[in-house]
């Protein structure tokens, strides 16, 4: 399918990033030097075990946080603060508690200048894309956790960006939403392929949606320690890729690698709550 | 319990209180009375005083007096306490010169300034907004801050992510959690508005319920202070229960646990 980039430059480049928290002795190395890049148009997931350091990288691409070395770029410009380019999923809950539903949509566009009146009638439009139509007027604390990561993925694609940052966007939710919301991102993606990082701890979610899904190692100073190319064929659908015997074999492979990861942080954490 | 049971309950402890007091300010025994008149007065002639002072009028304008200081005070230092605790907590090394003068002045009781505010804005209205002031800037200010600083990063970060400028930062997040802790402080604030009204009159003025208290005092009429009392009890009753409905309005989306939804 020809796709022509906008520039030959990657939509993010993670060259040798290196993330510590706090000094001295308290001085904890979550990821060291860890490589990537995502193409425009390229769908990447992230896998690994808990506590590694995905979100930490989703940060360091979304500007939030500053890796202690190594170089960061999106769209070929040297990441400094936040960037407009990139949209961002939050793990935890992010949306303003004192706003419904709709409005906190409709917020995304005000920083774009849309006026008010059409924000709100887009906002709509996309509360029926996620399933909501009819929970506008509740406010957050109203909604179950998988309800607010809709409004919440609703708040970022609302805005069009060109890089969706997602750190395990379809956590709370039932299996079956899961895949509907799954088709539903590969819908919207397809139609115009932006680059997305998407986290998430599902290994089967990760293959069916995923152009490449790469593993992290367990922390601290995490690494990366393998990608894996999915060549399985595209429009895909969630539930129906999943009994394509290729997925299997591909499935196998990672969880190869992910299971030694996995093993060590479980060893890990044991240790040291021994 | 239901709404009417705990009425009746609520009910009968106020008859059980009267009944007490009226049978120890009239019934003698070996002909002692066990809340003689001269000290508690007597149920019957405090109401009596109570509804005389509505019937007459006289009490309104005591009222208004009362009502316009505490609106006052209540306004003054709830917006000067907000303005600075957002300030400051948006300017650490601000707040870390000022913390030390703020805890001093926040632990000297109020009532020590009664007399100089007397003197600096005299005997009329002013001196009573100036101490209710003192009282309620420390509590929206200390409120304010507190909450400021512990508003969710990654609510702050995602309407970054967003791309607000520094302007819909305010607008979105800033400025409605600023609102949140003044509302959350309004109970207390609104109280110690009053507080520092009637504890301001009592000390020296010309009208006011503290006024009329004060005086009833100074004549040991004690049927009038306990008629003052409890103008001034059915006062803060009202304007607590403006209070929760302006809260309620307000706070529509804040998570209520006693509120099945
Ligand atoms: N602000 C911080 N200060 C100190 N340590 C931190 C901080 N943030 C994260 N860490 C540590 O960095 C490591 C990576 O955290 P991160 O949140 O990126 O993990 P994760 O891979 O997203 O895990 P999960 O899958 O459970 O969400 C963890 O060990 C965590 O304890
Ligand atoms: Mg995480």
């Amino acid at each position: 399918m020809p796709h022509p980039p906008a520039t030959a430059d990657p939509a993010v480049s993670l060259a040798r990033v290196t993330v510590a928290f706090g000094a001295g002795a308290a001085r904890y190395v979550a990821v060291e030097a860890a490589d990537l890049s995502v193409a425009p148009g390229e769908f990447v997931a992230i896998v690994g075990p808990t506590g590694c350091g995905k979100s930490t990288l989703l940060n360091v691409v979304a500007g939030l946080l500053k890796p202690a070395r190594g170089r960061a770029c999106v769209q070929g410009a040297d990441v400094s603060g936040v960037m407009a380019p990139c949209g961002y999923l939050f793990q935890q809950d992010a949306l303003m508690p004192w706003k419904t539903a709709r409005d906190n949509v409709a917020v995304a566009l005000e920083p774009k200048g849309v006026a008010r009146a059409e924000a709100i009638s887009r906002a709509q439009a996309w509360l029926t894309k996620v399933g909501l139509a009819a929970f506008g007027d509740r406010y957050p604390h109203q909604l179950s956790g998988g309800q607010r990561k809709r409004i919440s993925l609703a708040q970022m694609l609302i805005r069009d960006p060109r890089i969706l940052l997602m750190d395990e966007p379809f956590g709370p939710l039932d299996a079956q939403t899961r895949a509907l919301m799954g088709d539903l991102l590969l819908d919207l993606w397809s139609a115009d392929r932006k680059a997305v990082l998407f986290v998430t701890h599902d290994l089967e979610e990760a293959i069916a949606l995923a152009d490449r899904v790469v593993v992290m190692s367990a922390g601290p100073a995490a690494r990366i320690v393998a990608q894996h190319t999915i060549d399985l064929p595209r429009p895909r659908e969630i539930n129906e890729i999943r009994l394509d015997p290729k997925f299997h074999t591909i499935q196998r492979a990672i969880w190869n690698d992910l299971r030694e990861e996995v093993l060590k942080t479980y060893q890990a954490q044991a240790g040291g709550a021994a | 319990m239901s709404r009417s049971t705990l009425l009746a309950w609520q009910v009968g402890v106020a008859a059980a209180l009267l009944a007490i007091w009226h049978i120890g300010s009239s019934v003698s025994i070996f002909g002692i009375y066990f809340m003689p008149k001269f000290f508690f007065s007597t149920p019957a002639d405090v109401l009596g005083r109570v509804w005389k002072m509505f019937a007459t009028g006289i009490v309104w304008k005591h009222l208004w007096i009362t009502l316009t200081e505490t609106a006052l005070a209540f306004v003054i230092g709830s917006v000067t306490g907000a303005g600075v605790g957002f300030w400051f907590a948006r300017k650490p090394k601000l707040a870390a010169i000022f913390d030390p003068f703020l805890k001093a002045a926040n632990s000297l009781p109020r009532v020590v300034l009664a007399p100089i505010f007397m003197l600096w804005f005299g005997l009329g209205i002013w001196s009573k907004v100036a101490l209710g002031v003192t009282l309620v800037f420390f509590i929206v200010f200390f409120n304010v801050y507190q909450g400021l600083r512990e508003t969710s990063p990654v609510v702050l970060a995602n309407a970054r992510m967003l791309g607000m400028n520094d302007r819909q930062l305010m607008r979105h997040v800033y400025w409605p959690s600023t609102l949140t802790w003044v509302f959350s402080s309004l109970h207390a604030s609104v109280g110690f508005a009053l507080v520092g009204a009637v504890v301001g009159e009592y000390l020296g003025a010309a009208a006011g319920l503290g006024y009329l208290i004060h005086e009833a005092e100074g004549v040991f009429d004690v049927t009038g202070v306990f008629a003052g009392m409890i103008v001034l009890a059915l006062f803060v009753i009202a304007i607590d229960w403006a209070v929760t409905s302006i809260e309620n309005r307000l706070l529509v989306w804040r998570p209520q646990p006693h509120q099945q939804s």
